[in-house]
């Protein structure tokens, strides 16, 4: 066994263990730091695939970014368990159709594989060591798939304006810092010598 | 010829590697003790202080005492901590800081991995880092660290957007992602750096003093350290932590600041190259032209770590929405402003600097 494979299956085992402990894990926050480590050795899968980009990508986008907010929600409610799994039987049926419809798709996946794809011979083109995998990708993500590519950035900018839109309430009654009129502040607007005679006062 | 082609065997190149490794790290550790000290020193100078001068000649044997101080002390766990994300939030910050250190080049060819993603697998990594801290406010069971996760959680996303959009400036001005490639494109001369390249220098100076801010934030150094203001918050995510979980977490910090210090000599600085043109006299790829090399990088790192232990003296803390403010309202349309310029600076002015 070389040692590619040896990672391999390290990796492979390390994402399949603990996908199936972000479901059974009874603890929430343990659910999320296992669902990042399954991220993870997906990565290191992907660097093994010789699709480095990828795998970074994965790392910076996902465990960087998405799974540090959903871990920041995830620790901050309190979840109920036994509150949660009551409704355990009545969901089971609608469950347990979605759960066959996505083997069935993966059944299909693994037969178009195996017929047309990588294990019939039909390797996809290998990155050359002249070309690097972001130059291979940026030159058919900027061309062919430009008009999808600019679609889903309309797609992502179209759910964040959405999301602002239902969380942002203007207060008016609260009083707010304006770091460009504290710099702008002069002396002579700010501070007036007064000559106070004894015994009167200051009268404004 | 037996050991030639046993080194060209992977077990060969795994027992290198790890040699290599080993090497880098313990490097790095030896250099943390000593900027430690100098970090305390400035510290104390700019507060009128002596500082640490009692172990070791002008107390250079500081750090090592405090390193076997926290050794030998008791563990301390809560009793409603969450024991195994508890140990193991210190050690993820170490071991991704050391991570890092994988792919900086420190002189010509002396670097452990010279992989084509470099400066995207250091951003990973250092996006990684946030596990840490949350990790560990979480873990102990106890409001302040609690509090204190949060808001490094809250600060450090937001910093690495501005931290990734100055780094695609400088992977514009390269065409590369390769760290190696990045410090050789900024050779000969100073007026070659990407900071002071007459051409770019409006935008790349400015961006780098931006980088600089935000690697404060990152590595959640004053003044921003808020997710361990202790006038705040005790100390923040490390209230619960004792002893060697506490190194830890310590060791992982400074490392990731001197980390954050080498990746802008790197990306800004010139990396190992001279200030002046060195053509003429170092023979490419011999020992002279990388311990010449190492020099001057040490030197750059160091000068930016003398920068970051001002920065603790003299700025007071930010207040978290002014932080935020900066971060989201000035720093990123600010960056997002030089992509654009240095965009259209590789489109109509020419490919070279």
């Amino acid at each position: 066994m070389t040692l590619v494979a040896i990672a391999f299956y390290i990796m492979a085992l390390i994402t399949v263990a603990s996908g199936f402990l972000v479901i059974t894990a009874k603890n929430p926050v343990h659910s999320v730091l296992f669902l990042i480590l399954a991220f993870f050795s997906a990565a290191g899968l992907f660097v093994l695939l010789g699709a480095e980009f990828l795998a970074m990508l994965l790392v910076v986008v996902y465990v960087g970014a998405v799974a540090v907010l959903f871990l920041f929600v995830v620790m901050m409610l309190d979840v109920d368990f036994s509150k949660l799994r009551q409704g355990f039987a009545n969901y089971l049926p609608i469950g347990g159709v979605v759960a066959l419809v996505l083997m069935t798709e993966l059944i299909m996946i693994s037969f178009a594989v195996a017929e047309r794809g990588a294990a019939a011979g039909n390797e996809p083109q290998a990155f050359t060591a002249d070309a690097t995998n972001i130059e291979t990708i940026g030159r058919v993500l900027y061309t062919d798939y430009v008009y999808l590519f600019q679609a889903a950035g309309f797609v992502l900018l179209v759910a964040m304006i959405g999301a602002i839109v239902l969380t942002l309430k203007h207060r008016t009654n609260v009083k707010r810092q304006d770091i460009s009129t504290q710099v702008g502040r002069q002396r002579k607007n700010a501070v007036a010598i007064v000559k106070v005679k004894t015994g009167e006062g200051i009268k404004e | 010829m037996e050991a030639t082609s046993f080194w060209a065997t992977p077990w060969g190149w795994t027992i290198i590697t790890i040699g290599q490794a080993l090497a880098v790290i313990v490097g790095v550790m030896v250099s943390l003790a000593f900027l430690l000290w100098g970090d305390r020193k400035v510290w104390a100078g700019v507060q009128m202080r002596k500082g640490p001068n009692v172990v070791g000649p002008f107390g250079l044997m500081q750090s090592f005492a405090d390193f076997f101080k926290f050794v030998l002390k008791e563990v301390v766990i809560p009793a409603g901590a969450d024991k195994i994300v508890f140990l193991l939030a210190p050690l993820i910050t170490f071991i991704l800081a050391f991570m890092s250190w994988a792919v900086i080049p420190f002189a010509p060819g002396w670097v452990v991995s010279d992989i084509n993603v470099g400066i995207l697998y250091l951003f990973a990594i250092s996006s990684l880092g946030v596990y840490g801290i949350i990790m560990g406010g979480w873990a102990s069971n106890s409001k302040y660290p609690f509090l204190g996760a949060l808001r490094s959680a809250a600060q450090m996303v937001s910093y690495e957007v501005s931290i990734g959009l100055i780094v695609i400036c400088v992977i514009l001005l390269v065409g590369d992602m390769n760290l190696s490639r990045i410090v050789e494109h900024q050779a000969g001369g100073f007026w070659n750096w990407h900071a002071f390249a007459p051409k770019t220098i409006i935008v790349m100076f400015p961006v780098m003093i931006m980088f600089y801010v935000s690697a404060l934030a990152e590595t959640n150094r004053p003044p921003f350290d808020l997710p361990e203001a202790e006038s705040e918050l005790v100390a923040g995510y490390q209230v619960e932590y004792s002893s060697t979980p506490y190194l830890l977490f310590m060791i992982g910090e400074y490392a990731n600041i001197v980390l954050m210090c080498a990746l802008i000599t790197i990306l800004f600085f010139g990396g190992w190259q001279a200030p002046y043109p060195t053509a003429g006299f170092l023979e490419p790829g011999s020992v002279f032209e990388a311990i010449h090399g190492l020099l001057w990088f040490i030197l750059k790192v160091v000068f930016w770590f003398v920068m970051f232990a001002i920065a603790k003296a003299i700025v007071p803390r930010y207040r978290y929405d002014q932080l935020m403010r900066l971060g989201w309202k000035v720093f990123l349309p600010a960056s997002l402003v030089a992509v654009v310029l240095i965009a259209a600076y590789r489109v109509f002015g020419g490919n070279l600097i």
